[in-house]
């Protein structure tokens, strides 16, 4: 069965939902939009892995499990091996023919929050990228870990106030920079790596759906506003990611094989990021005077990246 | 088969559905069925057709979480389905293009679904929980004029 088209949201609503209600991520949590997104926007069968994280343990509860599709998990760092060891299997049991539909398409999925990609999981991934398997890896980046009370990680941004990065007196929060995640696994020389973000839903589906047919290690890194870290009210979900997608926080964009770059969304007004910042709970310490100085660094920083994605979608390299 | 529960005490065997088995004793792994039986692709099947297993989350329930929940206008809704795109709990019951109403065993009441709505006036809002259905319908404001 072909992987649906997806028109418009009333024709995507039809789907079968393969992600179930009952979970217990925080109400409100972005986690779970663009896990029932991805499982929306196929109808294939689907293998999915889940490294150690929030999504981990709010939807395999003993004795409840919120997966209606094949799931596993082992350990922090490993989703992208586990899910790659299913697909060396899926291969090797088609060529000796003992499969007993061989005909029906599989897709090999793992997802990972910010902690299992960026630091605890890294060269797992790194090693499945380069092993070049058929699977799509999947960030959940909510830019700490928020699921062991919030600690930073090497995907919290600039003078984010954190439980091990605090800002009181002496300190601003984190003092240092996000790693450039998408950058990485574009040098990996993937064919498809892409930021993606849920509250713009049609471009992400879009994203999800070219990662799970191109063929090769593909690598998504989506946005995921988390209430209780970030600090805002649960039903900002949506509100906070316009504002983080609209000031260029998290542009949105693919690299296809490395080498080209693709603008996927741009915003008609782009926001000043002091907006973006003021909305959440963990910036709320930059305001005063003697931290100015950061939110201006910030907005320094995403001015000079807008600037060079333009750059290189212009020359298309 | 239910499910399959692997302990260092009584080894590899068959989990019945009322059993409880402590976290503790679970030490090796644990394998859980969504379903009763087996189904071929769950994507071709409608949620209320598939047969959910007791250890099927489906068949647990959320609804004490709340303390506020949004309820549902039919009169005022345009099915736009910004609300079953963006519901974190998939509380959002949407069949054939139409929105038919929420799911309260699974809706933990985030309020995402009335920010996102975009009717006026909006064909979702939040009421305190021990509010009757009927009686927030019956006050539902009014179509606001637009500010010049």
């Amino acid at each position: 069965m072909a992987i649906t088209s997806i028109k418009n949201l009333k024709e995507f609503s039809t789907t079968n939902e393969r992600f179930e209600g009952a979970h217990l991520l925080c109400p409100g949590c972005a986690h779970s939009m663009i896990v029932r997104e991805l499982l929306n926007c196929t109808d294939d069968n689907l293998v999915l892995a889940t490294n150690t994280g929030c999504l981990e343990v709010s939807t395999a509860v003993y004795p409840y499990t919120s997966w209606d599709t094949s799931w596993i998990h082992i350990g922090f760092e490993n989703a992208a091996s586990a899910v790659t060891g299913a697909e060396a299997m899926y291969k090797a049991r088609k060529r000796k023919g003992t499969l007993k539909d061989p005909d029906a398409p599989v897709k090999f999925v793992a997802f990972g929050g910010d902690g299992s990609t960026f630091d605890i999981g890294f060269q797992w991934i790194s090693g499945a990228v380069e092993r070049g398997h058929d699977f799509t890896y999947i960030c959940l980046d909510n830019e700490n870990y928020a699921n062991t009370g919030g600690q930073r990680s090497s995907a919290t941004p600039i003078g984010a106030h954190t439980s091990t990065a605090q800002a009181g007196r002496v300190s601003y929060g984190k003092k240092q920079k996000k790693k450039d995640i998408v950058g990485i696994f574009a040098a990996h020389g993937a064919p498809y790596v892409a930021q993606l973000s849920p509250n713009k839903w049609k471009i992400m589906a879009k994203g999800f759906q070219k990662a799970l047919e191109t063929e090769g290690p593909c690598f998504i890194n989506t946005v995921s506003a988390c209430t209780t870290e970030w600090k805002f009210d649960p039903k900002d979900t949506i509100h906070v990611t316009d504002l983080a997608t609209d000031s260029l926080m998290f542009p949105i964009y693919e690299i296809i094989n490395g080498t080209k770059l693709n603008i996927l969304y741009r915003p008609k007004n782009i926001i000043p990021v002091e907006e973006y910042l003021a909305a959440q709970g963990r910036y709320k310490h930059l305001f005063k005077p003697e931290n100015r100085h950061v939110i201006e660094q910030i907005q320094k920083e995403i001015d000079e990246k807008w600037e060079y994605l333009q750059r290189r979608e212009e020359a298309s390299v | 088969m239910k499910g399959v529960l692997a302990t260092e005490k009584r080894g590899i065997r068959e989990l019945g559905a009322e059993e409880m088995v402590g976290w503790d004793e679970v030490t090796q792994g644990v394998v859980l069925h969504s379903f009763d039986t087996e189904v071929e692709n769950v994507a071709h099947i409608r949620p209320e057709e598939r047969p959910y297993s007791d250890f099927n989350s489906y068949t647990a329930t959320v609804a004490s979480w709340r303390v506020i929940k949004p309820v549902y206008n039919r009169d005022v809704c345009i099915d736009c389905q910004n609300c079953w795109v963006w519901c974190p709990d998939t509380s959002i019951i949407s069949r054939d293009k139409q929105m038919l109403g929420i799911d309260y065993d699974h809706c933990k009441g985030c309020g995402v679904c009335v920010e996102v709505c975009p009717t006026n006036p909006k064909s979702l809002l939040m009421f305190a929980e021990a509010e009757d259905n009927e009686e927030a319908l019956a006050k539902w404001p009014e179509k606001k004029k637009k500010e010049k």
